[in-house]
């Protein structure tokens, strides 16, 4: 029977437990560090059995060496794994002391706003521009000829005075303020080749005082179509369209017959609102009718050949009932709430 | 318009039930839009009362009031109100007599005003119920004493109900009647229109009365200057009535329905003569005959003529207005007004009725020259049936006979002078093509014929005769109109047209809104403002001298009278007004027109004929009348830029915003600004830039930038620190590339190195960064202003602007020596431009 191994099994496992069990204790970083020269340094039981190995038979260096290094490992594992935890730990508290209260964030650069009235021409014109029309425009200050005279308004017949025009001195310059973007229509069949199909947004301006439904300026969009062959229920398939983009699927227009000198037949369109404040209703929308025959001869196109129709409605009117204005006096006072309450969207 | 229902029941049939507002209804589908309802506003009981007895008692106020004992029902029976048949009444008015029958508003009954009727004490009785005058009634405007009933011809029973003595229960719907349909103007034109809606009979009015034309009245009609080569006498009759009286009263009836109308009664013979203006759409007048001299010449007025018109002013005649004269010379403003001289009167015996059917255009002119709007012009300006005038003076002659027992005479005269109809051209399918209904033949010609045309069926279309009272159908589109709106808009189908392509918002429009999309992204807000500005504001930025302005003849405020040469006075107003409501960190822009006429604005005769198309050189003539428009931008600043926040201080506007303002504006177009130094009128010389845009290698200006004149600011109760800019973007826009064109992005290491420069400190630090960018050559990437130091270790008047520079080269990684030699370029050239010094 040979001797036994005094660095067995057991002696190293009670070196083992010890040193683990110093590791364990280890609250933080620093205390680890503490407890791994302890537990493996020089003054460790675990060096001590390793100081032991070289007065070892040579019988039972082989095994006693295996156990120690074995146990070493076992040591510099739990070491790693506990020096990552408390590494962990501290740089959770670490980004826990950055903390702040987002719910306060600071708004680096103020929110601008668009004007809803120039936001809201913009998004119509958009809904022509994806028909192929195109967007035309004109002077505000403009000639009583494109104004009135080629939109067949005779000088001397009353629907000329409806119009409570804004005159410029001398009045003998025949200028005005345009009482609608009707003569943008004028100078598009001037300037363009039939077929036209144009869209004319603008501020117009009358006499009128301001209340809290009129202001004597104001923003209107006129279409205009000219082509071969176009008919009223071109005119309706268009109006109808349009609603339906502006108020949504369930809108329609109706018709109601009415007089414009540059139009016959002549109508005013109303329109089914679905999303009316109290409830869908028909809300008055605008004028439109087939393009008077002397208005397309005053721009040379031959009425005999050619048909056109053509629409017009208040950008303001749109606004109130669309967004539920109550009172023109917020879209016409500057007052920068107004704008920021939509910031750039309607 | 304002019809009273019972009229309009006599020329079509009404639904027992009818109202107002169904009435209304149906009258918008042929397209007379509602305005409104009218009814008399009284709420009963208002009885017949007859007065028993009264004691005049003066009062210590120097008033005498009547105690008085009114009869309000029949003896021993209950009165409306539930009361007694007699009753005690306290009466302000002494105008009459015991056994007057009167009307009493007994306790429950509402008048005008929610005046509300009850028992009261009241100068020592309890008045229980009111005694009331006509206009309290609201049926004239006699005020001088209570409303004897004697007095209309009445002698109603006792108790009996007011509203159906006095016709109180006429109700009137009223409807917009648009420019081209003169004819609805009347009982007889709503009548018919509400036919069409319905389908219900119309009866014509113009039927009432039997045409006896009178002869031997001296009449002349002539027109040595006619407007547009239109005689202004189309037709003229005269009537001659004798014998009327003309203390008769009105008829009750005809007094509800002409109140309802919307007329007051004034005396018994011109309540006829607008009774059947009302009916028939022809206006009539009546002439004391008595105080006419000699017969009656139509012709236009003589220089220096003056007319008194029946309200009593003198009127300087022009040339263009067309007179009624005698002998003595003008009696009437034809048309417009009657003149005072043959007024009728009270003392009246005979009668001259004249109906007669003037041009629209003299009546039109007239009216407005002398701002005399009468019921009679309105109607003429948009055209009066000329077949009208005979049947109208029949009628006016037959409820003189009627009600002011005249006897109608065998003397008066005609003039006429109408021409033929023209005929129109209807082709068959014309209706259908331009309306886009399949609309039946048999359907075409019924519409036609029920609103009153001629139709004849010819090959391939109609020849179409337009009704005398429709001046406005001329044209086969207004032949079609009529087709579409009887058969009723409601059948027009939709179809969605097809528009060839589109190219989308053209270069410019593009921009605009890039610009102001980009300016709300960075923080603006955009406001509008109107463009009328007072003639001192208007002046406040025009720089190098005083501008030209677009002046208004008729502007609603004689301080904002001009249209506006800048922006940034409005802007000045708006922020005034959020300022007052509380709002002090401002940042809002406007984009919009400016008005600036290179001279000021001429007269000038050309308007050429508006329905063909002007030659080409009217057309630049016309063109050439009208001042430049620029479009421009402002933008304006108060208070803070940044509010202050958590772990962020808040952060002024100041200049540096409002060149901000132009930088964003240039970028959304592709450009970039150049800066320089200036002191505009309107800013604070010393905190101001001129901003430029490169065109075409031209430095461009495009306007200025900086903070408002402290005075200025102000002025207009603003802060001292007002930052403000307003750009021309024509200028900006005619600047803009229209393709931006990439550089090589250099992939290779980077060398970066600070500089430091001592220099002058007039020197702009734009003309140094400049300096070192042509310095220092291809391989500086990039530059950047970091500081600019002014302080101790600078010789006196120096300053230190340190820069950031960035190098690269695109092919291979640059070292450190090549830098630095680089940026001795730059400096050596900074040197020799400013005398610029390395500072260690």
């Amino acid at each position: 029977m040979s001797a036994q191994n005094p660095i067995n099994q057991k002696v190293v496992d009670d070196a083992l437990n010890e040193a683990l069990g110093l590791i364990n204790a280890a609250t933080d970083l620093a205390a680890l560090k503490g407890a791994r020269s302890s537990a493996i340094g020089e003054q460790s039981q675990i060096s001590a059995l390793n100081a032991q190995l070289k007065n070892l038979a040579n019988e039972f260096k082989a095994e006693a060496g295996a156990l120690i290094g074995k146990a070493r490992g076992q040591i510099n594992e739990l070491f790693a794994a506990k020096e990552a935890e408390f590494a962990e730990i501290e740089e959770r508290n670490k980004l826990a002391a950055e903390s702040v209260d987002v719910t306060a964030a600071a708004i680096p650069a103020k929110f601008g706003a668009r004007h809803p009235l120039s936001l809201l021409q913009d998004q119509i014109s958009d809904v022509f521009i994806g028909m192929g029309w195109e967007i035309a425009e004109g002077p505000e200050v403009e000639n009583e000829w494109f104004n009135f005279d080629a939109l067949n308004f005779d000088a001397d017949h009353p629907a000329r005075a409806m119009q409570d025009t804004f005159f410029i001195e001398p009045v003998e310059s025949h200028l005005v303020l345009r009482t609608h973007t009707s003569p943008v229509q004028v100078r598009s069949m001037l300037e363009r080749e039939v077929p036209i199909y144009v869209l004319c947004p603008g501020r117009v301006f009358r006499t009128d005082e301001l209340d809290s439904t009129h202001t004597p300026v104001f923003h209107q969009v006129e279409g205009l179509a000219i082509d071969k062959g176009l008919t009223m229920a071109d005119l309706k398939g268009t109006l109808e369209h349009f609603a339906r983009i502006m108020f949504g699927d369930d809108a329609k227009i109706r018709l109601r017959p009415s007089f414009f000198p540059f139009t016959e037949p002549s109508a005013e369109l109303d329109v089914w609102h679905p999303g009316a404040k109290g409830g869908a209703r028909w809300v008055e929308w605008g004028g439109c009718g087939m393009v008077n025959p002397n208005v397309l001869m005053a721009a040379g196109i031959d009425p005999e050949e050619y048909s056109g129709f053509a629409f017009g409605m208040g950008i303001e009117r749109t606004l109130m009932f669309r967004n539920d204005v109550k009172d023109m006096h917020d879209m016409v006072e500057a007052d920068v709430r107004f704008s920021e309450q939509f910031g750039v969207t309607l | 318009m304002r019809v009273p229902l019972s009229w309009l029941g006599e020329y079509v049939d009404l639904p027992g039930d009818a109202t107002p507002e169904s009435v209304m209804a149906e009258l918008v589908k042929v397209g007379l839009e509602e305005e409104g309802a009218h009814r008399f506003e009284l709420t009963g009981p208002i009885v017949i009362g007859q007065v028993l007895e009264f004691v005049d008692e003066p009062q210590s106020n120097g008033k005498t009031i009547r105690w008085c004992q009114v009869r309000v029902a029949p003896e021993g029976q209950m009165a409306a109100d539930g009361g007694a048949d007699v009753r005690g009444i306290v009466c302000g008015a002494s105008n009459f007599f015991v056994g007057d029958k009167v009307v009493v508003c007994l306790p429950g009954s509402v008048l005008p005003g929610d005046f509300k009727i009850a028992a009261r004490s009241t100068y020592g009785h309890i008045s229980d119920g009111m005694i009331a005058s006509a206009r309290e009634l609201t049926i004239s405007d006699a005020h001088d004493g209570i409303l004897r009933l004697q007095e209309l011809g009445l002698d109603p029973k006792v108790g009996s109900d007011a509203f159906e003595i006095l016709y109180l229960n006429e109700t009137a719907a009223e409807v917009n009647v648009t420019p081209d349909r003169g004819y609805c103007f009347s009982i007889r034109g709503i009548a018919r229109e509400y036919a069409h809606a319905t389908g219900a009979d119309f009866r014509d009015p113009k039927s009432n009365a039997f045409i006896n034309s009178g002869t031997g009245f001296d009449l002349t009609v002539t027109d040595e200057s006619p407007i547009r080569n239109t005689p202004g006498t189309r037709r003229f009759v005269a009537r001659v009535v004798k014998n009327v009286d003309p203390s008769r009263p009105t008829p009750p009836w005809m007094v509800a329905r002409l109140k309802m109308a919307g007329m007051r009664s004034i005396s018994l013979i011109v309540d006829i003569t607008n009774y059947v203006m009302l009916e028939l759409g022809q206006p009539t007048h009546a002439y004391d005959l008595d105080k006419l001299t000699g017969g009656i010449t139509v012709r236009r007025a003589k220089a220096g003529e003056t007319l008194k018109t029946l309200d009593g002013q003198v009127r300087q005649l022009h040339p263009e207005d067309l007179l009624i004269t005698d002998q003595s010379g003008p009696i009437g403003l034809a048309g417009v007004m009657g003149g005072e001289s043959t007024e009728v009167s009270a003392t009246t015996k005979n009668v001259l009725v004249e109906a007669a059917c003037f041009e629209p255009i003299t009546i039109a002119r007239s009216a407005r020259r002398h701002k005399l709007p009468s019921e009679a012009s309105k109607r003429f300006e948009r055209g009066v049936d000329p077949m009208m005038a005979d049947n109208a003076a029949a009628r006016v002659v037959q409820l003189l006979e009627v009600h002011a027992l005249g006897e109608g005479d065998s003397v008066g005269a005609e003039f006429r002078e109408l021409g033929e109809p023209e005929s129109i051209w209807l082709p068959a399918l014309f209706a259908q093509e331009f309306v886009g209904v399949e609309y039946s033949q048999d359907e075409i010609q019924r519409i036609l014929v029920e609103i009153g045309c001629q139709v004849t069926a010819v090959d391939g279309g109609y020849q179409v005769v337009a009704p005398s009272w429709r001046p406005d159908i001329t044209h086969k589109t207004d032949l079609v109109e009529e087709v579409a709106r009887i058969a009723g808009y409601d059948r027009i189908p939709s179809r969605l047209p097809v528009a060839p392509p589109g190219r989308g918002l053209t270069k410019r429009q593009h921009m605009r809104r890039t610009v102001v999309n980009s300016l709300a992204a960075a923080g603006h807000t955009e406001v509008l403002t109107y463009p009328f500005v007072g003639a001192e504001a208007n002046q406040w930025f025009s720089n190098g001298g005083p501008r030209e302005v677009v002046q208004l003849a008729n502007a609603l405020q004689e301080d904002a009278n001009q249209m506006r040469t800048a922006i940034l006075p409005g802007l000045i107003d708006a922020a005034k007004r959020n300022l007052s409501r509380g709002f002090v960190d401002l940042a809002i822009f406007e984009e919009g027109s400016v008005f600036l006429p290179a001279q000021k604005v001429a007269s000038s005769s050309l308007v050429p004929v508006g329905n063909q198309l002007p030659s080409a050189s009217d057309l630049a003539g016309l063109n050439a009348t009208i001042p430049a428009q620029p479009r421009h931008l402002a933008a304006l600043f108060t208070g803070n830029r940044k509010a202050q926040q958590v772990n962020s201080p808040a952060v002024i506007s100041d200049y540096q915003d409002a060149i901000h303002v132009a930088r964003v504006a240039a970028k959304a177009v592709g450009l970039d600004l150049v800066l320089k130094q200036a002191s505009p009128v309107g800013f604070h010389p010393g905190r101001t830039a001129e901003l430029f845009v490169k065109h075409n290698d031209e430095l461009v200006s495009m306007g200025f930038a900086g903070e408002l004149d402290p005075k200025l600011a102000a002025e207009n109760d603003l802060p001292r620190r007002v930052a403000a800019v307003e750009i021309n973007l024509e200028a900006l826009y005619a600047a803009a590339p229209n393709v931006q064109i990439s550089g090589a992005i250099g992939v290779m290491p980077a060398a970066t190195q600070d500089l430091s420069l001592a220099l002058d400190v007039a020197t702009p630090a734009s003309e140094v960064l400049a300096a070192i960018i042509e310095g220092a050559g291809e391989l500086l990437e990039h530059v950047e202003l970091v500081d600019d130091y002014r302080g101790t270790n600078l010789p006196e008047g120096q300053k230190s602007l340190t820069f950031a520079l960035r190098f690269r080269a695109s092919d291979r990684t640059l070292t450190q020596v090549e830098a630095s030699e680089a940026r001795d370029q730059a400096v050596a050239l900074a040197n020799q431009r400013f005398g610029a010094t390395l500072r260690a």
